[in-house]
């Protein structure tokens, strides 16, 4: 039911605050999506979505951390 | 895919489950509340990774089982409405009230649809200006934006054929609810990561400290369920009980500010049953009076019928994590999904679809 699937934005469309879209790359899939609850994304982000709503944009620096981390773990298991 | 496959890598899950097992020294029980979560958890065979002191209980998690019988019977009765047109997601169609499910509505002719997102029942209704699209809006902190920028998208519109019956529920006060039960068991929580990427992980402390219970916010994929169950163990183990953030990629501080704003102006908080759980106060998202006008129940009044009497299904207990549910003496015989006794069984995150799809072998 909270499924988000993060997907690439391709396109934006419409410069409504409400009604933005964009064309959102899931994969091989394209989706539109509602934009209003991510003013800041842009072409090329990676945004999250669930319902056909747009609720992120992922941070990628954020999401390198993890696996960073996830990297020093491997070490110290080693 | 980019943000799912790395998180999904075995050699770093097995390097994870290694770390737990380093860490635990004594008897744990964490409670996972989404149903995402839960389902990830089975599909992955993550709880079987984990050594034998730690245990996971399912919660309340997926609101589609959480729904109380009697707004169920309120949609069927505006679904059998002459002129309405009755939209909502595809497990909602298919759960139980007293009065059957909307499927069985639909089959007597109802024009109940399935709908990927309430966008496209607004589109249906701009498409449809002579029927009166309601919405059955059910889910978390979620989902409820989304409904929130139908009712504003429709405002704006001018379309007045639209309407939301909300059954939209909030996390927080569910879980104060469980660890405020006398006979609570659960030390820890991993909190729902999609929820918190829409309201941030603010309202979790004064929780956290009241129980002193850690609570950590967790995303989805078998990396990320791991991660966040050994921040969870180490406080424990530490004799922690913070809110930590282990989903820093999609929730960030303070979570998604335009999303709140949407729910604050579209909905006001109020009490909402929960199947199995009963009322808790402040646990639903309904209309604001500015939007009534959007609100099935003021525009339809639809009657409510008597709550179904209680059968067989011991789906209350199980949305409490009080037992799994393989101890249902219907689980796998007469109740399936194909057949289901109850709302656990019938949607997809359900704790009993779950055991059903990834655990009928070991049942
Ligand atoms: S197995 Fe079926 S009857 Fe038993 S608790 Fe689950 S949903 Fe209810």
């Amino acid at each position: 039911m909270c499924l988000a699937v993060p997907g690439q934005v391709v396109a934006i469309l419409g410069d409504d605050e409400l009604t933005r879209v964009a064309r959102v790359a899931f994969g091989g899939i394209v989706k539109v999506v509602a934009l209003a609850f991510v003013p800041a994304a842009r072409v090329g982000d990676y945004v999250l979505v669930h319902a056909g709503v747009a609720i992120a944009v992922v941070n990628a620096e954020e999401a390198a951390r993890t696996l960073a981390e996830l990297a020093t773990l491997a070490e110290d298991a080693a | 895919m980019k943000y799912l496959d790395e998180y999904r890598d075995p050699a770093a899950a097995r390097r994870l489950a290694g770390a737990i097992r380093a860490r635990v020294t004594r008897p744990w029980t964490i409670m996972e509340i989404c149903g995402g979560q839960t389902h990830s958890l089975l599909r992955h065979g993550i709880d079987q990774m984990l050594p034998e002191q730690v245990t996971l209980l399912h919660g309340p998690g997926c609101p589609v089982c959480v729904t109380d019988a009697e707004i169920i019977d309120q949609a069927i009765a505006l679904a059998a409405t002459p002129g309405v047109t009755l939209c909502s997601f595809g497990d909602m169609l298919r759960v139980p009230g007293a009065a059957g499910s909307l499927l069985g509505a639909k089959a007597r002719g109802a024009d109940v649809r399935m709908v990927y997102s309430p966008l496209d029942a607004l589109a249906l209704a701009r498409a449809h200006p002579e029927r009166e699209v309601v919405f059955f809006a059910v889910g978390f902190e979620t989902t409820a934006p989304a409904s929130a920028i139908a009712v504003l998208q429709a405002e704006a519109a001018g379309v007045d054929n639209f309407s939301l019956l909300s059954a939209h529920v909030l996390v927080p006060p569910a879980i104060a609810a469980l660890l405020a039960a006398p006979d609570n068991a659960v030390q820890g929580f991993l909190a729902a990561g999609h929820v918190c990427t829409v309201m941030g992980d603010d309202e979790y402390r004064p929780i956290a400290s009241r129980f002193q219970v850690p609570i950590v916010v967790t995303g989805f994929e078998p990396v990320d369920l791991l991660q966040g169950i050994l921040a969870c163990l180490v406080q424990l183990e530490e004799g922690r009980a913070e809110v930590e953030n282990r989903y820093a990629r999609s929730v960030h501080p303070g979570g998604n500010a335009a999303a709140q704003a949407a729910l604050r102006r579209v909905f006001v908080p109020a009490p909402r049953t929960w199947r199995g759980m009963g009322e808790i106060a402040a646990s639903g998202l309904d209309l604001a009076p500015a939007y009534a006008r959007f609100d099935a129940r003021t525009r339809f009044r639809p009657a409510a019928p008597k709550a179904a009497p209680a059968g067989p299904c011991l789906s209350g207990d199980i949305l409490r994590g009080r037992l799994r549910p393989t101890v249902c003496p219907a689980f796998g015989t007469a109740c399936t999904p194909e057949h289901p006794l109850g709302a656990t069984m019938v949607s997809a995150e359900g704790a009993c679809a779950a055991y059903y799809r990834y655990r009928r072998a070991a049942a």
